[in-house]
């Protein structure tokens, strides 16, 4: 099992993303250079948090032109499995590889906390390994993290499953409380239609290490390597 | 062209230099200066880098331990944690900038203090911000915190290190002066250490980072005046931070620090390109040869007064062995940083500086470094020390109920919960923050090892106006305490010393004073102080801040697997209370809200008492028989105790008892140090009264944590019982409502 | 040639900078701000083009980089260098 990290010019989560690959998980695991032109051959490519280019015009709208976005947008559309977390997601949306957008969160402040969030599709490469309806408690870590789309887009998206996580109360409802964005429909994570691309705002990477209690993260990167198991 | 403007004593005066210097500038070179080396001299001798008046008072500090590396003097101090490995760190001031345009001059002091880590060939791994604001209800409070805290986000969060812990204080000594000042700590291996040193006749000096513009010309003049009514016009001096690019420098720097071929690297700080190149020559005993057409230039036309000393950020000096220039442009360029070679090492001890082929600058550079006039400024004891020393109590009235006193205490900011504020910083990037924000101390893990480090930054101003020998030893020790508390020996003190206008005599011995308080604490604990930052100057249209001596500590564990956090665990654990409750409400947050003044003497510290206490404290971490551990500081014992039910799993209530012949308000809202709140289950209790006793240290069973109320019956009293989750509300919200504008 | 490009957010796209710019606007007495929306202002120097060329390449770079028109709309003028 082969995964790659990609590494833009202000990432900054690569390496606990790399962490928890290469020495929780013990994945062969390969930094992947913005810069590169070609990709090797990966089970699934992981495009981390951080501040690509600063968040400099929008999060993502610089980091979506690297040299090496050509490739993974090859990659995706032949069916390749691609994590985008939180500015990693910013990037897919800006690429045109996943629907929607990421606005300024609502309260014009960057968070940072634990939260919940509700596994809505469990049909998915990034996330067989979850019960239906589990709430997994995961951080999240952003100032640009409100989920926007128009109705009809967002009727597709509920309609092909591709909402994947809904930040949710420990119940798993959906009060107005448990929206720390704004995002629209509490909508926190989703996937393209063939559900090979996902993007999430939360970030499993940051618990999924069993030093701390909380390892809910570890179910997303496991989901992840049962299905490219099953895959190859 | 600079160069040839003829040095009139106006020119002078606007240089910050006094006719003294200036005679001495004219001594030592045995010529007038010109004009850029005039810029030069003023910058290179203003209080923010020659330390002229602070230094006599430093030279007493204790800066030597078995563990120390690197003592003051470098960018940062260094420690030994063992395994090979070292922490770098330092704190450091950016007052002035930040009140002048709070999210930029925050943002930079984040910037400038990562890269003095990260020059000495550490990758930064925490930061802490120790912040004080003015009274909250002055109008420029609100926008100052909020200002401050984006600035802070913006750039920590940006760059990838993640922001752990800090305090926050407000009080009015501050409206006109507010404080930032921030702490940044990296992991370096212990053999690989960098320092700002100029040595090799022909090695190459190396530009790399921003491009140099136009601004922060004069920000080291401008961080040692006084600020007056035209201070706020000053905005063009205010840099602005590119954390985009520091991240870039960052990951270059730490590429580049892997070959055997980088001798020496400093951060382009204060006074820019000036103090980093001439500092790090006069390090070496060398001299250098500069090109200035060389350097990077954002804007054209700049000329070589700007190019010496323009304070734009992101922005090293690297000097590179003759031969590997190639190689090293190669690394930055990789990074996409602009780099250029601007000059070398020559072995003269002479600095000569290049402008179109002219020669502009012809310095001796020991000279500029170490000639600054020595000044022996007068000390006087403060006339306001004999009118505020006493404080009777026989006048004030005890309250019938503590429950209302209690409210009003957590919903200060000072007290009130600072998770506001610090949801705004990522504090989990790295994955090494063990305890987040909002316990006593920050506890990040030592990667690869089993270690775990604790951080922990303090100062209460109110005790340092009241006396500032007695304020800097408590900074100290509660620092030490909280690091204790977490379950970590202190290993480092690094210091921000934030005071008034030195050349005022009164402040003089304010600042006298306090460095003689931290360095015989220091003594006595045997930590040492490796690091540190001087910030005078603190003071508008003659109201000076409160003597603000800040410590951050840095403690380390050697089994990260027992740490300790401060929140109550679960119902049913009993309470108890390590030290002694005196009648100490001198400088109490209780003695400001409800009788609105300031007096009296600070509590008392008895060392030998502070050391017992925290030995203790650790013992029983170190052998499981206590669940959590709190120390006791703004607001008293009832504070602390109520903290600990807000903070652990889940809130719980408590049900107190204390017996005392003391006044209830002294009691309970009293800040008398060397205290720490603990909790344990039952069958502990014996062992912890037994080695309690052997320490020699006074513990009280208190009563037991659980049930949906906060009471606390004295001498069989009802004295405070209030529901739990309403004053948990209170503290955790209250900070928020007034960040957020929300009343309430 | 100076491209003087203006994107904003497009109506219906709720503009929360906008709304805390307009909460802070009526706290400050100007009772009268109805609505505030903000947008981004950017100059592009352009050389050796014709003004047609400009037209077609500017709109190219709007969508393609400088506006999400997802939920951004943008317009722009083009001036000659000062």
């Amino acid at each position: 099992m082969k995964c790659g990290i990609v590494v833009f010019p202000g990432s900054n989560c690569d390496h606990d993303c790399y962490h928890i690959l290469k020495h929780v998980l013990q994945l062969d695991t390969q930094w992947i250079w913005h810069k590169d032109e070609t990709l090797d051959t990966f089970d699934f490519i992981v495009l981390p948090g951080g501040f690509s280019y600063g968040d400099y015009l929008r999060p993502g709208a610089i980091a979506r032109f690297s040299p090496i976005m050509k490739s993974v947008i090859d990659f995706a559309n032949r069916g390749g499995r691609v994590l985008g977390i939180c500015n990693g997601f910013q990037i897919l949306v800006e690429s045109g590889l996943l629907p929607g957008v990421l606005m300024d969160n609502e309260g014009q402040r960057f968070i940072c906390k634990n939260l919940t969030l509700r596994v809505d599709n469990n049909n998915t490469p990034f996330t067989s390994q979850c019960a239906p309806g589990a709430v997994l408690k995961i951080p999240i870590n952003h100032g640009q993290g409100r989920y926007f789309a128009d109705e009809e887009t967002l009727k597709q998206l509920e309609g092909n499953g591709q909402i994947i996580f809904r930040y949710c109360d420990e119940e798993g409802k959906t009060p107005e409380t448990a929206n720390p964005n704004g995002s629209i429909d509490h909508i926190a994570g989703v996937a393209n239609a063939n559900k090979n691309v996902m993007g999430m705002m939360p970030h499993p990477e940051r618990c999924a290490d069993p030093l701390w209690p909380e390892v809910d993260g570890q179910t997303i990167f496991n989901s992840l390597i049962q299905s490219s198991l099953a895959h190859s | 062209m600079t160069a040839s403007i003829p040095i009139t004593p106006e020119i002078v005066a606007e240089h910050g230099l006094s006719p003294e210097e200036y005679a001495r500038i004219q001594k030592l070179l045995k010529r007038d200066p010109n004009l850029v080396e005039l810029g030069i001299f003023s910058a290179m001798w203003s209080e923010h880098c020659s330390y002229k008046s602070s230094r006599p008072h430093l030279k007493t500090l204790p800066t030597e331990g078995p563990r120390v590396i690197q003592g003051p003097g470098e960018n940062a101090g260094v420690v030994d944690i063992g395994d090979g490995l070292a922490v770098v760190f330092k704190i450091e001031s950016h007052n002035h900038p930040s009140f002048i345009e709070p999210h930029q001059g925050a943002a930079t002091g984040v910037g400038g203090i990562m890269r003095d880590v990260f020059t000495m060939g550490a990758r930064p791994i925490a930061l802490l911000d120790s912040l004080r604001f003015g009274d909250p209800d002055h109008e420029k409070t609100r926008y100052l915190l909020n200002g401050v805290v984006k600035g802070i986000a913006d750039y920590g969060n940006c760059v990838g290190v993640p922001t752990v812990g800090g305090d926050i204080y407000f009080d009015a000594c501050y409206n006109g002066n507010i404080l930032v000042n921030v702490f940044c700590l990296g992991l370096a291996k212990a053999d690989r250490i960098f320092l700002g040193n100029a040595s090799g006749i022909g090695n190459a000096l190396l530009y790399v980072g921003s491009k140099t513009g136009r601004d922060g010309i004069h920000g080291a003049s401008m961080a040692s005046a006084e600020f007056d009514d035209a201070t706020e016009e000053k905005r063009p001096t205010v840099q602005v931070g590119d954390p985009f690019t520091e991240k870039l420098l960052l990951e270059a720097c730490l590429e580049i620090m892997k070959e055997d071929w980088v001798v020496g690297v400093q951060d382009m700080g204060a006074a820019g390109l000036s103090s980093s190149s001439f500092e790090m020559a006069e390090r070496a005993g060398m001299g250098l040869e500069l090109d200035l057409d060389a350097v990077p230039q954002r804007e054209a036309g700049m000329n070589a007064y700007e190019l010496m000393l323009s304070e734009s950020q992101e922005r090293m000096l690297f000097v590179v062995e003759k031969g590997h220039e190639d190689e090293a442009l190669a690394i930055f360029k990789k990074w996409d940083l602009d780099v250029a070679v601007i000059g070398r090492v020559t072995d003269d001890g002479i600095y000569r500086a290049r402008e179109n082929g002219e020669e502009v600058v012809t310095l001796p550079i020991e000279a500029v470094v170490t000639g600054a006039l020595k000044c022996d400024r007068p000390v006087q004891k403060p006339a306001y020390l004999a009118e505020v020393g006493t404080l009777d109590l026989s006048s004030k009235e005890i309250p019938a109920r503590g429950g209302e006193v209690l409210k009003q205490l957590l919903a200060s900011p000072t007290i009130a919960s600072k998770q506001f504020v610090y949801e705004q910083y990522d504090h989990m990037v790295r994955l090494n923050t063990l305890v987040l924000p909002g316990s006593d101390a920050a506890v990040l893990r030592v990667p690869e090892t089993d270690k775990a480090l604790s951080l922990a930054v303090d100062c209460n101003p109110r005790y340092g106006y009241l006396d500032p020998y007695i304020g800097a030893q408590i900074a100290v020790a509660e620092a030490c305490r909280n690091v204790v508390c977490s379950g970590a020996d202190p290993v480092g003190v690094t210091n921000c010393l934030n005071f008034g206008n030195p050349e005022n005599p009164e402040i003089m011995w304010q600042f006298q004073e306090a460095v003689r308080g931290l360095g015989d604490l220091c003594r006595f604990f045997d930590i040492p102080v490796v690091s540190g930052n001087v910030s005078l100057y603190n003071e508008t249209k003659g109201e000076a801040i409160y003597p603000t001596p800040t410590i951050a500590v840095v403690g380390l564990m050697e089994d990260r697997s027992l740490h300790c956090t401060q929140g109550f665990k679960q119902a049913g654990h009993r309470i108890g209370l390590l030290g002694s409750t005196l009648e100490d409400l001198g400088g109490s947050e209780y003695q400001k809200l409800f009788w609105n003044e300031l007096r009296g003497q600070p509590p008392v510290l008895d060392p030998k008492t502070e050391r017992a206490v925290q030995r203790l404290c650790l013992d029983l971490i170190r052998q499981r028989l206590i669940q959590s551990a709190h120390d006791c500081s703004e607001g008293g014992l009832a504070v602390a105790l109520a903290e600990s039910c807000f903070t652990g799993p889940k809130p719980l209530g408590a049900d107190l008892v204390l017996n005392s012949g003391m006044r209830a308000d002294a009691l309970l809202f009293g800040e008398s140090q060397s205290r720490i709140v603990i909790s344990f289950s039952e069958d502990a209790l014996p062992s912890i009264e037994s080695l309690a006793q052997k320490a020699g240290v006074p513990f009280a069973a208190l009563g037991t944590a659980g049930g949906s109320k906060f009471q606390i019956r004295i001498d069989g009293n009802e004295f405070i019982n209030e529901d739990i989750l309403a004053l948990e509300d209170i503290w955790e919200n209250s900070l928020s409502r007034y960040g957020n504008r929300v009343a309430g | 040639m100076l491209a003087k490009i203006h994107v904003t957010l497009k109506n219906g796209v709720l503009d929360s900078q906008g709304k805390a710019v307009h909460q802070a606007l009526n706290d400050l007495g100007y009772a009268e701000v109805e609505d505030v929306r903000l947008g981004k202002y950017m100059e592009v120097a352009l050389s050796g083009i014709s003004e047609q060329e400009a037209q077609t390449r500017v709109t190219e770079m709007c969508e393609k980089l400088l506006a999400n028109t997802v939920i951004e709309s943008y317009r722009f003028s083009l001036e000659p260098a000062e």
